[in-house]
C-alpha cells in the first residue's frame, strides 16, 4: 500500500477538510460582494461533499491500524452530514441578520472543524487518533458555545462547556494512560485483546468511559447540559443534541463493542443502572421546565438513555436499533429545533408559555412542532415510534425485560411533558400569540425535509434492513 | 408487464394532486384531471387484459405473473411482508371490471355532481378509493390486500360520509366503517392464524395446494376443529362484512346515503364483491382443506339472497331496492363459489361466480346510474313520486330496462347466461338449493319490475318544474354499460377464468335454463299487472300482513344490533370496564402522576448552577460506578 493509498481510505474526512479550508479561504479572500453568496456556497459545498461520500466502500485501514474503516461508518458520517446540513439550512437566516452578520465565516468554519473531529473519533483505531479527534470536537464547540458575543448566558454557558470538557478530557487521558500502562499499547486491536479483570484496568475502563458519557450526557454527568443547552445560540444547541450526542453515542457503542468486549457483563451492568437514572432523571426534570432550549436539554438526556438501551443488547440487532434510533432522533428533534430557532430570530421567544396559541397565528409551524413531539414521545405511526419500538424489541430479546419496563413507564411520563408543548400551541387561549412570522426557504426546506421524514420513515422497512447488512462484522 | 404499476400510481397521483390542490382548482378541471388519469387507467387495464389473455398461457393454463414483489417488512425468518403486483386470471378481469365502472362513474359525476360543494374532495376520494381497490385485487399476499381492504373501508366511509353536514350521512358512515371494521377484525386475527402455522402470506404457496404448507394448521386442534378451519372461517367473515352477508349486511342499505354514483361504484360494483374476490382469491385452500367451510359459505349464501330478495320487495326508496338487491345478487356469487369444486365440469360454480361478478358489476352499476338519473330529475328517492317517466326521460328508460331484463335472467342479456351458470351449478350440487335459488331469481324478477314500472309506467306526477333527460355526460355512461348488459353474455368466460385454470367450454342446461327463464317472466308478469296501470294502490292481502310489516322493518336485524349493543354492551360490559378503568387504570396512572411530582419537586438542587458542584458530581460519579463495579 502506497501512502497515498493511505489518504484514499480516509477520504471523507480528506474531503470535508479541503471543504473547510475552501470555506476558510474563500471567507478571508472574498470582498464585501462575494461574501454575500458565502452562505449559499457553504451548504451547497457541504450538501455536495454529503453526496460524494454516500455510497459505502469496502473496509479497510490506514497509516498502519491508526484510522479505521468499516462501511457502517459511512452510514453514521452520512447522517451527521445530513443533520449538519439540515443545522445549516436552519442557521441561514440567523447569519443573515445584522447582528451575527460578521461572524458567520467562524460559524461554518468551526462547526466543519468539529465535524471533522468526529469522524476521526469515529473511525480511529488508536487512543491517540482517538483524543486528537475527541478534542477537534469539543473545543472549537465551546467557541460556538460562546458565540453570542453580546449575550451573558451565552458566556456563562461557554466557559462552563469548556471548563467541564477539560476535566472530562482529564479523567478521560487518565484512564488511557492507566490502560497504556497495563497492556503496553496504544492500538485498539491490541489492547482489546490485553485486556483482563485487573481491577487497575477495570478502573482505568471506567474513567475512559466516563469522558464519552459526559459527551452523551448520561446521568450523573450530565449537569451541564441544560446550562450550556440553554445558553448557547440555537442552532448551536441542536447541534449539541443532535451531531455531538449522536456521534458521541455511536463511538462509545463501537467502542464497548470492539474494544472492551471482554468487559461485557462490566458493561451490561454499569449501562443498566445508568439507563435507569438516566432516563427517569431527564424525565423528571424535564416536566417543570418552562423554557423550550432547556426543556429539550432534559428530553435529549432521556432520549440518551433509550438509546443505551440499544446498545446494551450487545447484539446485531441492538447495534442496528441504535443507529436507526440516532437518525430518526436527528429528524425529530431537528424539526423542534428549526420552529425554536425561527421565532426566536425573529420575536427572541424560547420559553413554553410564549407559544400559547401558536395554532392561530402560525399554523403550519405548529403542525411542525406537534410532529416532532409526536416523534420524541414515541407515538404511533410516526418514526419515533417505531425507533422506540425497535430498541425496545432489542432489549427484550435479549432478556433485559426490567428495563424495558422502566422505560416504556417512563415513556408514559414522557407524555405528559411532550404534549404540554401541543396543549401549548394548539389549545390553550392567548391574548397577544406570537403574530404570524414567515422563515426564509432554506429553514422551510429543512422543516419540509423534517416532517417528511418523521410521516415516512417510520414507514419505509428497508431502511433498518440497509442499516442491519452493514452493521455486521463490527 | 411492468407497466401495470401505473394502474395503482395513477389514481394514487390524481388523488394526491387533487387533494392538495383542492382548493386551487376549478370543478371543471378536477373533474378533467380525475377522470382524464382514470381514462389512462382505463386503456391500460384493458391492454392489460388483452396481453394477459393472449399471450400468458403455457398449454392449456393460465400462468400466475408476478411483475413486481418487493420484500416490505421482515418479521423474523420466514415470515415477511411483500408488496407486489399479481396478475392472474380473477385478478386481470377486476382490472377490467374496477376500471370500467370507476371511469363511466367518474363521466357520470362530472353531470350528476355538478355545482356540489366539496366537487374537487369528491374526485380526489373516487380517485383513492379506485388506487385501494386496484391494490386490493392486484395484491401478491394476503397481509398487502389486509392493508388495502382497509384503505377500502376508509374511502368507502369518506364517500358515504361526502354530504358531512347531513346527519343521516354521517350516521350511514360511521356505520358501514364500524360494522365492516367489525368484521376486518375477524379477518385480520385469521390472517394471524393463517400465518403462524403456514409462516405466509403469499397467496402463489398458500394456493399452490400444497398440503405440506397447512401441515401444521390442519394438526393442531382448537374447539373441535383444525386451526386451518378457523382461520379460513374467520377470513370468510372479513369477506361477509365487505360483501354485506347476512348478518353483517346491515350496513349497505344505509350507505345508499352516499352519492348515487358512489353507490353504483362501491356498493353495486366493486367493494361490496371484495369478499367474492377475497374467497375466489384462496379458492383452492377453501375447496382442498376445508370443503366444511366452503359448504357453510354456500348455506350463509343461500339465506342471504333470499333474505334479502324479500326485503327489497317492500321497500319504497329505489335506491335501497337496488341495495338489498346488491345483497342478493352477492348472495348468489357465495353460493355459486361455496357449490363448486375445484376441476373441470364439477369448477363450473367458480366459473359461474366470477362470470355473475363480472356481468353483475355492469348491470348493476348500470341501474344505479338510472336510478340516479332519475333521482337527479325528480329529487326524491321515493317511488311513491315516480311514475310515467319513460316518455320524458327516453335514454335512462330504455337502459334501465335493458339492465332489469339483465338481472331478472331473460335471454339474450347478460345476466341471464351468468344465473343460469350459477342455477346448473347449485343443482348440480343439490337440488334443493337450486330449487330455492331458483325461487330466488323468481322473486328478483319480479321486485326488479316492481321497481321498473312504479317508475317509469303509471300515472305522470306533478312536479315544481317540468321534467327532462339528464344531461350527456350522465347518459352516456348508460349507453355504454348498456352494451355490456346487452352483450356481456356472450363472452366465453370459461375460456378464462376458471378455478383450475383450464379453459372450459360452456353448455347450457337447458332445462335449468328454461324453468328460470320461465320463473322469471311469471315474477315479471305479476309485477306489471300490480304495477304498470295501479288504478288503486296496491293493497296487501291480509294473510301477508304481518311478513308485510316484518319486511318493511328488514327483519328487525338493526333492532337486534341495537338491543344487543346499546343494552347489553354498552349497559353491561361497558359499565363494569368503565369503573375498572375509572378507579384501577386511572389510579394506577395517576398514582404514578404524582409520584412523578413529588420526586420531581425533591431533585430541583441537583441542578444547581455551579459548576464545582458539577465537577464534584462528575468525580463522585465516576468513583463510586468504579467501586461499584469493582466490589459487587
Amino acid at each position: 500500500m502506497s501512502y497515498f493509498d493511505n489518504f484514499l481510505i480516509m477520504r471523507s474526512e480528506v474531503s470535508l477538510l479541503t471543504v473547510i479550508l475552501f470555506l476558510l479561504l474563500f471567507d478571508i479572500i472574498a470582498g464585501k460582494k462575494g461574501k454575500k453568496y458565502f452562505q449559499p456556497v457553504a451548504i451547497l459545498l457541504f450538501a455536495l461533499h454529503t453526496l460524494t461520500n454516500l455510497v459505502p466502500a469496502v473496509a479497510g485501514e490506514a497509516f498502519g491500524g491508526m484510522y479505521q474503516y468499516h462501511p457502517v461508518m459511512t452510514i453514521i458520517k452520512t447522517m451527521l452530514n445530513v443533520a449538519t446540513l439540515i443545522i445549516f439550512l436552519q442557521s441561514k437566516h440567523v447569519f443573515d441578520g445584522n447582528e451575527m452578520k460578521n461572524q458567520r465565516g467562524e460559524y461554518y468554519f468551526l462547526t466543519l472543524s468539529t465535524l471533522l473531529g468526529m469522524y476521526l473519533m469515529i473511525s480511529s483505531g488508536h487512543f491517540l487518533l482517538f483524543f486528537i479527534g475527541l478534542e477537534t470536537a469539543s473545543i472549537p464547540l465551546a467557541t460556538l458555545v460562546a458565540f453570542s458575543k453580546h449575550c451573558k448566558k451565552s458566556a456563562e454557558a461557554g466557559a462552563k462547556f469548556i471548563l467541564l470538557s477539560a476535566f472530562s478530557s482529564g479523567i478521560l487521558l487518565f484512564g488511557i494512560s492507566y490502560l497504556y500502562g497495563t497492556t503496553g499499547s496504544l492500538y485498539f486491536s491490541e489492547v482489546s485483546t490485553q485486556i483482563s479483570h485487573n481491577p487497575l484496568q477495570i478502573m482505568a475502563f471506567i474513567f475512559f468511559l466516563s469522558g464519552l458519557f459526559f459527551k452523551v450526557s448520561f446521568v450523573p454527568f450530565h449537569l451541564w447540559t441544560a446550562d450550556v443547552y440553554e445558553g448557547a445560540p440555537t442552532n448551536v444547541t441542536s447541534y449539541l443534541s443532535v451531531v455531538s450526542k449522536g456521534s458521541a453515542a455511536f463511538v462509545l457503542m463501537t467502542l464497548l463493542f470492539k474494544l472492551f468486549g471482554n468487559y461485557l457483563y462490566e458493561w451490561q451492568t454499569l449501562l443498566f443502572w445508568i439507563i435507569i437514572v438516566t432516563i427517569t432523571v431527564g424525565n423528571l426534570f424535564a416536566l417543570r421546565q418552562q423554557n423550550l432550549k432547556r426543556f429539550l436539554a432534559f428530553s435529549s438526556i432521556s432520549q440518551a438513555g433509550y438509546i443505551a438501551l440499544g446498545i446494551i443488547s450487545g447484539s446485531v440487532l441492538g447495534m442496528t436499533t441504535v443507529i436507526y434510533y440516532i437518525f430518526v432522533y436527528i429528524f425529530s428533534n431537528l424539526a423542534a429545533f428549526g420552529v425554536i430557532s425561527a421565532i426566536e430570530s425573529r420575536t427572541g421567544k424560547t420559553d413554553i408559555p410564549d407559544y400559547k396559541g401558536l395554532y392561530q397565528t402560525n399554523p403550519k409551524l405548529s403542525f411542525v412542532m406537534m410532529l416532532a413531539m409526536f416523534s420524541l414521545a414515541g407515538i404511533a405511526p410516526f418514526a419515533g415510534f417505531m425507533s422506540k419500538f425497535f430498541i425496545f424489541s432489542a432489549a427484550a430479546q435479549q432478556g433485559f425485560y426490567l428495563l424495558v419496563i422502566i422505560a416504556v413507564v417512563n415513556t408514559i411520563i414522557s407524555l405528559y411533558y411532550y404534549l404540554r408543548v401541543v396543549k401549548a400551541m394548539f389549545i390553550d387561549q392567548n391574548g397577544q400569540p406570537i403574530p404570524a412570522l414567515r422563515t426564509d426557504s432554506w429553514n422551510r426546506a429543512s422543516l419540509i425535509l423534517c416532517t417528511t421524514a418523521i410521516i415516512f420513515v417510520g414507514l419505509l422497512g428497508f431502511i433498518l434492513d440497509m442499516i442491519e447488512k452493514q452493521s455486521f462484522g463490527i | 408487464m411492468e407497466y401495470t404499476l401505473f394502474v395503482l400510481l395513477l389514481p394514487l397521483a390524481s388523488f394526491v394532486f387533487l387533494g392538495l390542490l383542492s382548493n386551487k382548482l376549478s370543478h371543471k378541471a378536477s373533474g378533467m384531471i380525475g377522470t382524464a388519469s382514470l381514462l389512462m387507467v382505463a386503456l391500460l387495464s384493458y391492454f392489460a387484459a388483452g396481453e394477459y389473455f393472449m399471450t400468458q398461457k403455457t398449454g392449456a393454463l393460465f400462468q400466475t405473473l408476478m411483475p413486481l414483489n418487493l420484500t416490505w417488512l421482515n418479521m423474523g425468518a420466514n415470515l415477511h411482508i411483500d408488496m407486489g403486483i399479481l396478475l392472474d386470471p380473477i385478478s386481470v378481469m377486476m382490472l377490467v371490471v374496477i376500471s370500467t365502472v370507476s371511469l363511466m362513474v367518474h363521466i357520470y359525476s362530472l353531470g350528476y355532481m355538478k355545482g356540489e360543494k366539496g366537487f374537487q374532495r369528491y374526485y380526489a376520494f373516487l380517485s383513492l378509493f379506485t388506487f385501494s381497490m386496484m391494490g386490493l385485487v392486484l395484491s401478491t399476499n394476503i397481509f398487502q390486500m389486509y392493508i388495502f381492504w382497509e384503505l377500502v373501508g376508509v374511502s368507502s366511509y369518506l364517500l358515504i360520509g361526502f354530504y358531512y353536514t347531513k346527519p343521516t350521512a354521517v350516521a350511514a358512515a360511521k356505520k358501514a366503517f364500524i360494522v365492516t371494521r367489525f368484521a376486518d377484525m375477524f379477518f385480520l386475527i385469521g390472517i394471524l392464524v393463517l400465518s403462524y402455522y403456514t409462516q405466509t402470506f403469499d397467496f402463489g404457496t398458500l394456493t399452490s395446494g400444497n398440503s405440506a404448507v397447512f401441515q401444521q394448521a390442519i394438526s393442531t386442534q382448537f374447539l373441535g376443529a383444525s386451526a386451518l378451519v378457523w382461520a379460513m372461517a374467520l377470513i370468510f367473515v372479513g369477506g361477509a362484512g365487505k360483501s354485506a352477508m347476512f348478518p353483517l349486511h346491515i350496513w349497505l342499505p344505509d350507505a345508499m346515503e352516499g352519492p348515487t354514483p358512489v353507490s353504483a361504484l362501491i356498493h353495486a360494483a366493486t367493494m361490496v364483491v371484495a369478499g367474492v374476490y377475497l374467497v375466489a382469491r384462496l379458492f383452492p385452500v377453501y375447496v382442498l382443506f376445508t370443503p366444511e367451510v366452503l359448504q357453510g359459505i354456500a348455506y350463509v349464501g343461500a339465506f342471504t339472497s333470499m333474505f334479502a330478495a324479500l326485503i327489497a320487495i317492500v321497500q319504497t326508496d329505489i335506491k335501497r331496492v337496488l341495495a338489498f338487491s346488491t345483497i342478493s345478487q352477492i348472495g348468489f356469487m357465495m353460493v355459486a363459489l361455496g357449490v363448486s369444486k375445484f376441476e373441470g365440469h364439477e369448477g363450473l360454480g367458480y366459473m359461474a361466480s366470477m362470470f355473475h361478478l363480472f356481468t353483475h358489476a355492469m348491470f348493476k352499476a348500470l341501474l344505479f346510474l338510472g336510478a340516479g338519473s332519475v333521482i337527479h330529475a325528480v329529487h326524491s328517492n321515493e317511488m311513491e313520486n315516480m311514475g310515467g317517466l319513460r316518455k320524458q326521460m327516453p335514454i335512462t328508460h330504455l337502459t334501465f330496462l335493458t339492465a332489469c331484463l339483465a338481472i331478472a335472467g331473460i335471454p339474450p342479456f347478460s345476466g341471464f347466461f351468468s344465473k343460469d351458470e350459477i342455477l346448473s351449478a347449485t343443482y348440480l350440487y343439490n337440488t334443493g338449493l337450486g330449487v330455492w335459488m331458483t325461487l330466488v331469481a323468481g322473486l328478483t324478477a319480479f321486485y326488479m319490475f316492481r321497481l321498473y314500472f312504479s317508475i317509469f309506467w303509471g300515472k305522470e306526477k306533478q312536479h315544481a318544474h317540468p321534467l327532462h333527460e339528464s344531461p350527456k355526460s350522465m347518459t352516456f355512461p348508460l349507453i355504454f354499460l348498456a352494451i355490456p348488459t346487452l352483450l356481456g353474455g356472450f363472452i366465453p368466460f370459461g375460456q378464462f377464468v376458471t378455478a383450475d385454470r383450464a379453459p372450459y367450454t360452456i353448455h347450457m342446461d337447458l332445462m335449468v335454463a328454461g324453468i328460470s327463464v320461465i320463473i322469471a317472466l311469471v315474477g315479471i308478469l305479476i309485477a306489471r299487472k300490480l304495477y304498470q296501470h295501479p288504478e288503486k294502490p296496491v293493497t296487501v292481502p291480509s294473510g301477508l300482513k304481518g311478513f308485510h310489516k316484518a319486511a318493511s322493518h328488514r327483519f328487525y336485524i338493526d333492532e337486534i344490533y341495537l338491543f344487543i349493543t346499546k343494552k347489553i354492551l354498552f349497559n353491561g360490559v361497558s359499565r363494569a370496564f368503565a369503573w375498572f378503568d375509572r378507579h384501577v387504570v386511572d389510579g394506577f396512572i395517576n398514582g404514578l402522576a404524582t409520584a412523578t411530582d413529588w420526586f420531581s419537586i425533591r431533585i430541583r438542587g441537583f441542578q444547581s448552577g455551579e459548576i464545582q458542584w458539577y465537577a464534584w458530581v462528575f468525580l463522585f460519579g465516576t468513583l463510586l460506578i468504579t467501586a461499584l463495579i469493582l466490589f459487587i
